[in-house]
């Protein structure tokens, strides 16, 4: 749908409105980082300060969390780069048996909320009677890491040329140069905004670690810690300015990677 | 996949024998195989993945279910490894089914909320927006669904708190007789936002809203220009035009945005632990009955309300043909 007229003037604020609601609330994490009221969330802040970024530097119960959410971010995006590249080229290579069915199995884990993906991994390690560890976490966080990497990479090999395949085998290439040479330097930009974005979305999440932690904290769960029981509220404002960050410049890059196809780096989330 | 068009290039004879393929080592001779036999190829690419969602994934899923059907012996607090359906009995609880009730009106609740807020901007969008503004809409949308959520769910703390913004600005504009008249309301309301039910749907509308937008946004950009046309030549006025075609072809949108934002509130548990009245939701008896009860065949049980009430609502989202604008 597409039109030339005017849009209502209404309609026009409205849409304006609800852009804005979407947006305001992240401007204010990063104005409550500067204020020099550390036990309320008094507005307007009596006075501003830089100090809290050096105090966050120097709280030592920072760092392990940090370190411990990109461990499991990287290892995470590893194997659902491997995994989800894996499943893409056997799914947009042929038609085949039960086809349909495993597409729905590896969209499911980020289709049912995240709370039965925690709960299920939760009742199984309990089950087992496997301890909690590094592991634990890394198990649901590639799970739901598979999806991500899969949708770029399938959008892009449905976009390549069954031609250019051809081609190359026509001038004398095996099936693993054809790979070497053609598929992957076409499908390399779809898999670093897929693995981007699946490392944005491990660094935080909440939802599935709470369950497959145990007593280790990655960096959101100390967050919601400090969310529930606070202490140095500035502090907390800081980190979340650093998780922010964390993730909003990978899905920026991940879109401008994947603009223009039919495909959309986000739309799988 | 080497040698079929030389093959098929060949004259009449030649077709008949069997095509030459190149063999200059083993990537070579592995190629041929994967050429004459593409099914194995196929499944030697599906079956690392395959393995690692069934395992991981269903295996877990299952035992989800199997631990739904055990119970936990009220003396050592050990789980039973019995079957028993006392533990899907206990979810009967007038108890817990309010529990159960309160979480579903919210959702319900909260995809109302999205939808109404969400519909300008997906319209605004497919209909008006064009160029760079098309693409500003585009990101404006998506960099909300993908920013962290907690670091969402923590700004609204510092909206709604009782020193905070929004108490500054009610006050500032004087319409803080608005504010404790609507707080005073009764079920909606409490002693402030950030205690409130009204409180919690506000965070939860905030943090879904980008799960219905899109979707909604999808479904529109499909209607034709020339239908709306056509509607204003039959002489229809704007207003007839909007609820008479765009709304009711807007509705599969609406209904694949409500998929996410429904199920994703049945499972929240962090966001009325943050904002809202101590009232507990499905997700909050979940984490708690496996956390500090240590009562996980409880947990499970909870946890599997959620998939049978989305079941229902897909099924019923299917007949209304809601998949096709996913």
């Amino acid at each position: 749908m597409r039109s030339d007229a005017r849009p209502p003037l209404a309609l026009t604020l409205a849409a304006a409105a609800g852009l804005l609601f979407l947006h305001l609330p992240i401007v204010l994490i990063f104005l409550y980082a500067f204020t020099i009221e550390e036990r309320t969330y008094q507005f307007p802040p009596p006075g501003y300060t830089l100090q809290w970024f050096a105090v966050t530097w120097n709280r030592p119960d920072v760092w392990p969390p940090l370190y411990l959410s990109l461990r499991v971010a990287a290892v995470a995006t590893a194997l659902a780069l491997v995994l989800g590249t894996l499943a893409a080229g056997a799914m947009a290579r042929t038609r085949f048996f039960g086809r349909e069915q495993i597409s729905l199995l590896i969209i499911l884990p980020i289709a049912l909320p995240g709370i039965i993906t925690g709960m299920s991994l939760r009742s199984a390690y309990a089950m087992m009677e496997i301890p909690f560890s590094t592991l634990t976490i890394v198990l649901g966080h590639a799970t739901f890491c598979i999806v991500i990497v899969y949708n770029n990479a399938v959008a892009r090999l449905r976009r390549l040329s069954g031609n250019l395949v051809e081609a190359s085998a026509d001038l004398g290439a095996n099936g693993f140069q054809t790979f070497r040479h053609v598929i992957l330097p076409n499908l390399g930009s779809a898999l670093l905004a897929g693995g981007m974005l699946a490392f944005a979305l491990s660094f935080d999440e909440v939802i599935v670690t709470t369950f497959t932690a145990g007593q280790q904290s990655t960096l959101p769960i100390w967050m919601l810690n400090e969310l529930v029981r606070p202490r140095q509220r500035p502090v907390t404002n800081v980190v979340a300015i650093v998780v922010f960050a964390t993730t909003f410049f990978p899905i920026l890059l991940a879109y401008y990677l994947t603009r223009g196809g039919s495909e959309t780096a986000g739309s799988g989330k | 996949m080497t040698a079929a068009p030389t093959a098929a290039a060949a004259p009449a004879p030649a077709a008949r024998a069997p095509a030459v393929l190149p063999d200059r080592g083993p990537g070579d001779r592995l190629s041929r195989t994967f050429w004459r036999r593409p099914g194995l190829l196929t499944a030697l690419l599906i079956a690392p993945p395959l393995l690692w969602l069934g395992v991981v994934y269903l295996g877990s899923l299952a035992a989800l279910l199997a631990q739904s059907f055990f119970s936990i012996d009220p003396f050592s607090g050990l789980t039973v490894r019995e079957f028993t359906l006392a533990t899907y009995a206990e979810l009967l609880k007038p108890a817990n089914l309010d529990i159960i009730l309160r979480t579903v009106t919210m959702a319900a609740a909260v995809t109302a909320g999205c939808a109404l807020i969400g519909f300008p901007v997906a319209y605004f969008a497919a209909r008006y927006a064009r160029g760079r503004w098309k693409a500003l809409f585009y990101l404006g949308i998506l960099l909300p669904l993908w920013s962290s959520y907690l670091v969402k769910v923590y700004a609204w703390k510092l909206i709604l708190a009782k020193e905070g913004i929004v108490s500054w600005a009610v006050e500032g504009i004087g319409a803080s007789a608005i504010l404790n008249a609507v707080l005073a309301l009764p079920v909606i309301g409490g002693n402030s936002l950030s205690t409130s039910y009204l409180g919690t749907w506000i965070v939860f509308v905030y943090v879904w809203l980008p799960y219905m937008i899109l979707p909604m946004q999808a479904a529109l950009e499909r209607v034709p220009v020339s239908l709306l046309e056509a509607s204003a030549d039959l002489g229809a006025t704007r207003w007839q035009t909007f609820r008479t075609v765009v709304l009711p072809l807007a509705m599969p949108g609406v209904a694949a945005g409500s998929i996410f934002t429904f199920s994703l509130t049945l499972g929240d548990y962090i966001i009325p632990q943050i904002v809202g009245t101590s009232a507990r939701f499905i997700g909050l008896m979940v984490y708690q009955l496996q956390g500090t009860a240590g009562n996980i065949p409880l947990a499970a049980a909870f946890a599997v309300v959620p998939i049978v009430i989305m079941l229902v609502y897909l099924w019923l989202a299917k007949r209304r043909g809601a998949f096709d604008a996913l």
